[in-house]
Formats: structure tokens, C-alpha cells, sequence
């Protein structure tokens, strides 16, 4: 599989190189620009992400592997995250996260992110999301909701068309 | 009766305020800025003369301002730590991370008046020679980068930042840097490392003081977005003025937020001291009182690492009565929200976040919540705190999950107690065992019966299990 990054990209990420001193500090920046353009982080990324900063593979991979916001494989089109942590789990959100998995036909139990066959939902659990005094706090891709019921869950995925 | 005192929050709910720079304009914002930019060199009577960015360090240090991220250290008293002789470039560092489980504060200044950390940054920076800074915002706030990014466009077009701002000499540039999903890059170290493009390991101290040694092996000031903020009011107001608000050692505003069981949760700036914990859960003002029909059991008073207060829970605290050192007995309730007294009942004020949890929650559940989140963000360089994190997650999860033993009590103390304590490189190690050795010890029964109850469960299942299952299983448990 050839990697080509789109020339505005390209011209997105060599910007973002120029606002540090060394070059190998914009790896996590470059490797955000790339997850938003390709969905995920393939191992030809990693190579060219590592040849454009002037570093050796690993030093990328190794990012990709500890920083749980990136992905090593595709995940839906629309990614439900859902606060597990202490106060939107009192304010329901493991109840707000089955209710989901039901909705879509995923496995609330299983470990780890949950994907619909057609590629269209993602679901999994993330840590506390900053927004505790309105649990359970939920983002889907970038939106952040807040005091999200089952019916207002419902909502969220009849939107996403 | 007690009330908010906002100061920092002061515009950003109020109807009709916007994120952009006009609307900052409009409510006299980089007005602060303009005044530090062009104070005049004070003349000292022996002939010295102090230069402007000294004065607002001088100041930053009368104020008495404690950092606002977690720690509460002197702000004044770190900027002093920098190194000023090294030849090498100062880096500032704006802690943006807030991901202190309960804490949501900083998100509220990034999203509703973004400007106002701004202009706290950048005299920040001129206070302390920087010519280069950085927002470390955590990943999961793309929103809060967007509109960081439009209001660093915004004050570049009008000359707040870049070379020669305002015409005073003075360069400065600043850029977003965003996370990427790990709790540790709020550690101030992790965090340098992370903005180097590395894994966010922090680093041992010493040497690697931040001051000293920080990003790129220079000084480096890392401060919370809160913190930031405030500096902006202290120059404005003048030091003196802004330590009247707060109470001795614990001077000017703070804003707490308030999760879980409480009628209304939310963001309240406080003056620090000058509000009591149980005003901030039942008065009309704050946190209105538990749900209907239901008993305060627990509060965690600083973010989950805080250690855990329960109801009805009494300390005997030192405090001044008309002068002289008394010992007082202060219920849970009355402990003035501020830095000193929580330390003095043997917990903290963290980040100011507070957890209040009812009678109907199940504090063995809750703790095992908090330990899954310790165990996940475990960064794993320190094996005290990599295995034990993990070690107390299992056990809690076991307990959870109808496996537990009446000794998961005291086999969560021994291990929680061989963390802390200089084992590990950062604090992280405290913050993981505090909520596990605290947890058990004011709430041991609940661990002890469940155990007990599920080891009475599996005795019974064990009798009429099948023999061959049985059989089973005791070979299985040979290898
Ligand atoms: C495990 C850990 C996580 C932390 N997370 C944060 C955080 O999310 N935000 C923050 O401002 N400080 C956090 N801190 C505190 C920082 O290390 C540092 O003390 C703080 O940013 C200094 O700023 P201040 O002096 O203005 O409070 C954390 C500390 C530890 C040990
Ligand atoms: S104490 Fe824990 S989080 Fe901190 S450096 Fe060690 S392993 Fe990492
Ligand atoms: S605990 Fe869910 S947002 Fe903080």
C-alpha cells in the first residue's frame, strides 16, 4: 500500500514544524494532522512521519503505541467516546455506555474500542473528559456533550448520518 | 452568607460574552498588559533600580499566589527558582492538560474568555524573559486548541504578539501543542517530555528541575492556565490588593469544581479560605445540598487523588484565636476550602476538585474506579508504581466482581503503603496509593464484608460443585 500525504497537507504539517526549535518536538502535532486526514496511524505513517521529523521509526511508533488517542487501525466513521471515569460513572455513564453497545449491537463488555461491521460507529470508554459537573459527559469525534440521557444518546446517532 | 467572588470568571457566563478579541477589548482586556509593558523602572533609595519585570516577580511573590494546578506552590517563589545566568533561552509552559479526574475549571477560560489567558501568559512572560511559550492542551479538548489558535491569530493581527509588541521591545510567540490522551503529560516533567515529541516520562528530580533543567535542558516555567490568570489580576490590582482577597497564605480566588452527588455541580470561584466545604455542597449558592432524601457518605476534596474525607469525620487543627495558637476540633463540614486546612486534616486541595458521593454509592465500586484510572495511566517507568497501580486494580476489580477475600483489605494497605515515599520518580506514585490507603482505612468494613461474603459465597459453590469439575480443578491449580 503506497502512503501519499496530500500537498495541503503536507503544507499544513511543514508549518507546524516551523513553531519549534527542534524538529522532533512536532511529533505529536504531525501525528494528530495525519489521524484527522487518514483516520488512523498505518506503519507507512509512522515511516514517513519519522523521515520528515529526521528521526528513526521507532521513536514514532513508540508514540503511537503510549498516546491512547492515536489508532493503529481504522475505527468508525463516528467515535463515541463515553467518560468512565469516578463522577460520570456515579451520574451513569457505564449505563449510558451499554446503552450504546446495545443500541448498536456491540459488546458492552469487551476490552477496548468496539466497532459496528459497516464501519459507521465506534464506541469505547475513555478517561474523565474535564466535564464531571455534567455527567455523564460523552464526546462523538470532536463534539462534546454533556448530561447525556439514553434519549439524547439517541439523538446523537440519528445524527450522524 | 457565603458567595461566589468571581474575579477570573467574571465575564465569561455572562450573557452576550464572546471568545474574540473584540469582546475581550470591550471589557478592558490586554488593558493590563499595555500597563506592565510601559511601567516605569523603580528608583530604590540605596541607588538600585528595579526594572519592570522584576517589579511584576516582586509582586507575583507579595501576592502570596499559589499555583492552581495541583501542588499550590508559591508562584513567586518557583519563578524566583529559574535560572537567569545560564545564557540559555527562559521557556514558559502553560499547563492546559486538566485531567485530574473531577476537575473542570480550566476547560470553562479556554472556552469562554481564552483572551484573558492570553494576556495572563504573556506577561508572564515578559515578567520572566521569555520570548518563546506554549499551551500544552490535552487531546481531548480540539475544541479548546480551535479557538486557543484563533485568539493567538487574533492577538498576533493586533500586535500582542510577536516582535516588538506594542512597540516596547518586547517579543513573544506562543503556539498550541495538543496531547494525546494521557493523564501523566499533566506532570510537569512528563509533560517537557512530551513536548519534545517524546514518551511523557517524567523526569527524576534532582537534577532535572524544571527551572533549571525544563524543556530542551533550559529554564522552563510550567504553570497552570488558573495560575496564569491570576497574575494578570495581580498586576492590575497590585499585589497587596490582591492578597486581601482569600485568607493569610491562601490569598485571592480559586475556582472549585463540584461533581457527583450535589443538586446543582458546576464551577464556583471562591475566595480561598473564606468558603467551608459544607457551604460549597448544601448552600443555595454552591452545591445546594445532597438529592433529595439522601446522606452525605464521603467527599474527595481535590481531584481522585485527594485522600478521601468521611461524613461526620473530626480534626483537631491549630488555628489563630486573637493571636495566639489554639487547637480546635473542626468537623468535615466547617474546614475552610483552602489550601492549609485540607492539609492539616490530612488531605488536600489538589486542584480543586470535589467529589461528594450519597449514601447510595458503593465506596468499594468507587474506589475501584479510581484505581482502573491510576492503573491505565500508569506511564510504567517505576516498577512500585507500574505493578501496584495494577496490582490494587485487580484486587479491586476482583472485589467487584463477586472474587474478592476478606484480606483484599489489608493486601490493598501493603501494597498502596510500598508505593509513595520516594520510590517512584513522580508524584504519581502518591497520587495512586492516597485514595486506596485512605478509602480502606475510613471505610474498612465495606471492604472486609464484601470479601467475607464472597468467600462465604464460594464455599458454598465449592460443596456442591461437580466432582469433576472439582477434579478439575484441582489439577488445574497443580501447574
Ligand atoms: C500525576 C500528576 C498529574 C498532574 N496533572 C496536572 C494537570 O492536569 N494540570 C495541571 O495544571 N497540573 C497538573 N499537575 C501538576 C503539575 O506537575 C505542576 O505542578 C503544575 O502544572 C504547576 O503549575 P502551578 O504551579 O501553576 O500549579 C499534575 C501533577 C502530577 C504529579
Ligand atoms: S511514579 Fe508512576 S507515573 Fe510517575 S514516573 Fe513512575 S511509573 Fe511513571
Ligand atoms: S469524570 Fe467524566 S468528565 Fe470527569
Amino acid at each position: 500500500m503506497s502512503f501519499t500525504v496530500p500537498a495541503q497537507l503536507e503544507a499544513e504539517i511543514d508549518k507546524l514544524i516551523t513553531h519549534y526549535p527542534v524538529k522532533r518536538s512536532a511529533s505529536l502535532m504531525v501525528l494528530h494532522s495525519i489521524q484527522e486526514n487518514f483516520g488512523w496511524i498505518s506503519q507507512e505513517a509512522v515511516e514517513w512521519t519519522a523521515a520528515k521529523l529526521g528521526l528513526q521509526p521507532i521513536n514514532i511508533y513508540e508514540l503511537v503505541t503510549f498516546y491512547p488517542m492515536f489508532r493503529q487501525e481504522p475505527a468508525g466513521k463516528y467515535q463515541i467516546k463515553v467518560c468512565r471515569t469516578l463522577s460520570c460513572a456515579l451520574g451513569g455513564s457505564h449505563q449510558l455506555h451499554k446503552h450504546f453497545c446495545g443500541k448498536l449491537g456491540l459488546d458492552a463488555h469487551a476490552h477496548g474500542l468496539q466497532t459496528t461491521g459497516d464501519g459507521k460507529f465506534s464506541v469505547e470508554f475513555v478517561e474523565c473528559l474535564a466535564g464531571c459537573g455534567s455527567a455523564p459527559v460523552m464526546m462523538c469525534n470532536d463534539d462534546f456533550y454533556e448530561g447525556v440521557s439514553h434519549s439524547k444518546a439517541d439523538e446523537i446517532v440519528r445524527s450522524c448520518a | 452568607m457565603p458567595s461566589e467572588c468571581r474575579l477570573i470568571l467574571k465575564h465569561a457566563d455572562e450573557p452576550g460574552y464572546t471568545p474574540d478579541i473584540e469582546c475581550y477589548a470591550r471589557h478592558g482586556g490586554y488593558e493590563v498588559l499595555k500597563k506592565a509593558l510601559t511601567l516605569p523602572p523603580k528608583n530604590l533609595s540605596d541607588g538600585k533600580t528595579i526594572n519592570p519585570p522584576e517589579q511584576i516577580r516582586d509582586d507575583v511573590k507579595l501576592s502570596g499566589l499559589r499555583g492552581r494546578g495541583g501542588a499550590g506552590f508559591s508562584c513567586g517563589l518557583k519563578w524566583s527558582f529559574v535560572d537567569r545566568k545560564s545564557g540559555k533561552p527562559i521557556y514558559l509552559i502553560c499547563n492546559a492538560d486538566e485531567s485530574e479526574p473531577g476537575t473542570f475549571k480550566d476547560r470553562q477560560i479556554i472556552h469562554k474568555d481564552p483572551h484573558q489567558l492570553l494576556e495572563g501568559m504573556i506577561i508572564s512572560c515578559f515578567a520572566n524573559d521569555v520570548h518563546l511559550a506554549y499551551i500544552y492542551i490535552r487531546g481531548e479538548f480540539p475544541e479548546g486548541a480551535r479557538i486557543l489558535n484563533r485568539a493567538l491569530q487574533e492577538a498576533r493581527a493586533k500586535h500582542f504578539l510577536g516582535k516588538n509588541i506594542l512597540d516596547s521591545g518586547f517579543d513573544l510567540e506562543i503556539h498550541v501543542h495538543r496531547g494525546a490522551g494521557a493523564y501523566i503529560c499533566g506532570e510537569e516533567t512528563g509533560l517537557i517530555e512530551s513536548l519534545e515529541g517524546k514518551r511523557p516520562y517524567p523526569r527524576i528530580k534532582p537534577p532535572y528541575f524544571p527551572a533549571i533543567l525544563g524543556l530542551y535542558m533550559c529554564p522552563t516555567i510550567v504553570n497552570n492556565v488558573e495560575t496564569l490568570c491570576a497574575v494578570k489580576h495581580i498586576v492590575a490590582m497590585g499585589a497587596s490588593e490582591y492578597a486581601r482577597l482569600g485568607t493569610p497564605n491562601n490569598t485571592g480566588t480559586r475556582i472549585v469544581s463540584l461533581s457527583g452527588h450535589v443538586k446543582r455541580p458546576g464551577y464556583y470561584e471562591i475566595e480561598v479560605g473564606r468558603v467551608t466545604i459544607g457551604e460549597l455542597i448544601n448552600d443555595p449558592a454552591f452545591g445546594g445540598g445532597l438529592r433529595d432524601g439522601r446522606t452525605l457518605k464521603a467527599v474527595i476534596p481535590g481531584g481522585s487523588s485527594a485522600k478521601v474525607f468521611k461524613a461526620g469525620e473530626k480534626f483537631r487543627l491549630k488555628r489563630k484565636v486573637e493571636g495566639k495558637d489554639v487547637e480546635q476540633e473542626v468537623g468535615m463540614l466547617d474546614l475552610p476550602y483552602d489550601f492549609d486546612s485540607l492539609i492539616a486534616a490530612g488531605s488536600m486541595s489538589g486542584s480543586s476538585a470535589i467529589i461528594v458521593m450519597d449514601d447510595s454509592t458503593d465506596i468499594v465500586e468507587a474506589l475501584a474506579n479510581i484505581a482502573e484510572f491510576y492503573a491505565h495511566e500508569s506511564c510504567g517507568q517505576c516498577t512500585p508504581c507500574r505493578e501496584g497501580s495494577l496490582w490494587m486494580s485487580k484486587a479491586l476489580h476482583r472485589l467487584t466482581h463477586g472474587e474478592g477475600r476478606k484480606s483484599d483489605a489489608d493486601y490493598l494497605v501493603k501494597i498502596a503503603d510500598n508505593i509513595p515515599g520516594g520510590r517512584t520518580i513522580c508524584a504519581f506514585g502518591e497520587a495512586c496509593s492516597w485514595p486506596v490507603q485512605s478509602f480502606v482505612a475510613k471505610f474498612r468494613e465495606e471492604f472486609v464484608v464484601k470479601g467475607a461474603a464472597d468467600e462465604e459465597r464460594r464455599a458454598k459453590e465449592n460443596k456442591t460443585a461437580e466432582p469433576i469439575a472439582k477434579a478439575e480443578l484441582a489439577v488445574s491449580s497443580r501447574h
